[in-house]
């Protein structure tokens, strides 16, 4: 079986751009990709493009040629929709045809335009990623859902708002170098607690931001890289996908996420390696809480301990395992469809010592990105390794 | 959607259960689930029947919304709650008590209630 290496990785700014559109957003971003690659884009074989709510946010459906075609590549191209874990499953589709032969180029990523919605506009699309009948139309947000596992998470195992308002702290620290992140900015623990509340009891500064923006990365099979001669030091070498029920009150418990822990139980046997090979990870933190929920699933912290994580230092940039690095999803931007994609390209420059952040994991071998759809009813989780 | 198209199976659980007769749907092996559903999401299995809903089930989590969607503009803060009624749990907005005193254990019975922004029925919890 193949190896799959990372050629290049682009990513746009995330922010606030409510006039730039989808399309303009993802060329960017290629273009960054297949110059950092070294790959002509005539050499792509399949393009792989996550986005979730293009139909709202741009009246735009079939957006897989769309996107194709704004890159400059003639290829089969699909679109991918899981919520926000769109981009993680396009590149699970995309690494598992490149091991198996399939093809030996994919230009992978995402793009999402949110901000022209306006807030009460992208929070009703956001919404639609739970189950329209049954917690929509009763009022439940897509903040509104994360609270509902925050307090169970309170009432399970401890914890509270300032535990949680580390996490954010953390995240907004990590975002300081990173001149794509839509936040550059140090916050502190209080003033995440006297942020405006969204959900209770998550706040303002609990919640990552709406965004637009785009990412990309070329793969490529080994064989590939080899012929090419691509300085591609990064590989993906473990994938995997878990799944749960649509409806949180369908789920097996409130304050933990199943499909996480099967992804991630997937992506290391796949790679080969245990929770305590991870040096550095990229987790899905649309929410405080989602990113202890992350840590807990992926077997990052033992179950009711990832709460004080970030709190006492384990996950700050100094700590044992660096946890969003990239500022995250809180501090870096959400852009939906693209953010898995965003993930890899992150660990893969943080491995390859090409990030500003790579100072403090100097001698981090083995990344890993964890992408979640709705409230956790679709996972992906990718292992990177510095292989060269 | 036309306005006038009901979501059928929903629509008709609103309906019984504003007659008092709401239900939930049991498969063989006792697995408790919301309609509309023709298969049981635990086990597959297709037999499923209609069981009264319980009487009373208790408030899992909860959450209190400041900033919703449009469909509950004039609601808000209102309290959104999953409650367990023991075979099986449902989402729900808390009416007949403000939203500062709804807590985790309240025991709660469904009534369908409305959103004070667009008159559309909502599963609701009220305390017993």
């Amino acid at each position: 079986m193949s190896d799959v290496r990372v050629a290049g990785t682009g990513l746009t700014p995330f922010g606030n751009t409510p006039d730039r559109t989808g399309r303009d957003l993802f060329a960017e971003a290629t273009i960054a990709a297949f110059e950092d690659s070294g790959v002509p884009r005539e050499d792509v074989d399949a393009v792989f493009y996550g986005n979730f709510m293009g139909e709202l946010a741009e009246h735009q459906g079939h957006q897989g040629p769309l996107m194709a075609e704004a890159a400059g590549v003639r290829a089969p191209a699909t679109r991918y929709e899981s919520a926000c874990a769109s981009a993680g499953t396009a590149v699970r589709d995309a690494v598992l045809q490149l091991r198996n032969g399939e093809i030996d180029v994919a230009l992978v990523g995402g793009a999402e335009r949110m901000t022209n919605l306006g807030t009460a506009g992208a929070t009703e699309a956001l919404a639609i990623a739970a189950d329209d009948l049954w917690e929509v139309r009763a009022g439940a947000t897509f903040p509104g859902a994360y609270a509902l596992m925050a307090r169970a998470y309170f009432e399970e195992y401890g914890g509270d708002r300032t535990d949680l308002a580390h996490v954010a702290v953390k995240n907004h620290e990590n975002a300081l170098t990173n001149e794509k992140a839509q936040y550059q900015s140090e916050i502190s623990v209080d003033d995440v607690l006297e942020a405006p509340l969204v959900s209770e009891p998550l706040g303002l500064y609990d919640s990552c931001p709406l965004s637009d923006g785009a990412a990309a990365l070329v793969l490529t099979s080994q064989e590939y890289a080899d012929e090419h001669d691509l300085d591609a030091p990064v590989a993906i070498t473990g994938s995997g996908q878990g799944g749960d029920r649509m409806a949180l009150h369908g789920r097996a418990h409130l304050a933990r996420t199943p499909a996480a822990r099967e992804a991630g139980a997937e992506a290391y046997v796949d790679a080969g390696i245990e929770p305590s090979d991870v040096d550095l990870a990229e987790v899905h933190d649309c929410f405080t809480i989602a990113e202890v929920l992350a840590l807990e699933a992926l077997d990052l912290e033992p179950i009711g301990e990832g709460i004080s994580a970030a709190r006492d230092g384990r996950t700050t940039a100094n700590g044992e395992t660096p946890v969003n690095l990239s500022g995250g999803l809180k501090a870096k931007g959400h852009p939906v469809g693209a953010t898995g994609a965003s993930q890899i390209a992150e660990v893969a420059k943080l491995l390859s010592r090409d990030h500003p952040n790579s100072e403090h994991v100097e001698d981090a071998r083995i990344g890993l990105a964890h992408n979640a759809g709705g409230t956790v009813a679709s996972a992906t989780v990718h292992v990177l390794e510095v292989t060269r | 959607m036309s306005d006038d198209v009901r979501d059928g199976g929903f629509d008709e659980w609103l309906d019984a259960a504003e007659e008092g007769e709401a239900y939930y749907l049991e498969c063989p092996a006792e697995h408790g689930s919301l309609p509309p559903r023709r298969v049981c999401p635990t086990c597959g299995s297709t037999d499923l029947e209609e069981q009264p809903f319980p009487e009373t089930g208790e408030i899992e989590t909860y959450t209190v919304t400041h900033v919703p969607t449009p469909a509950f503009e004039q609601d808000a803060p209102y309290a959104t709650a999953v409650a367990d009624f023991g075979p099986l749990r449902i989402t729900g907005q808390v009416v007949g008590i403000t939203p500062e005193n709804v807590e985790v254990g309240l025991e709660v019975e469904l009534e369908v209630t409305v959103s004070e922004t667009t008159g559309e029925r909502v599963v609701g919890f009220w305390p017993v």
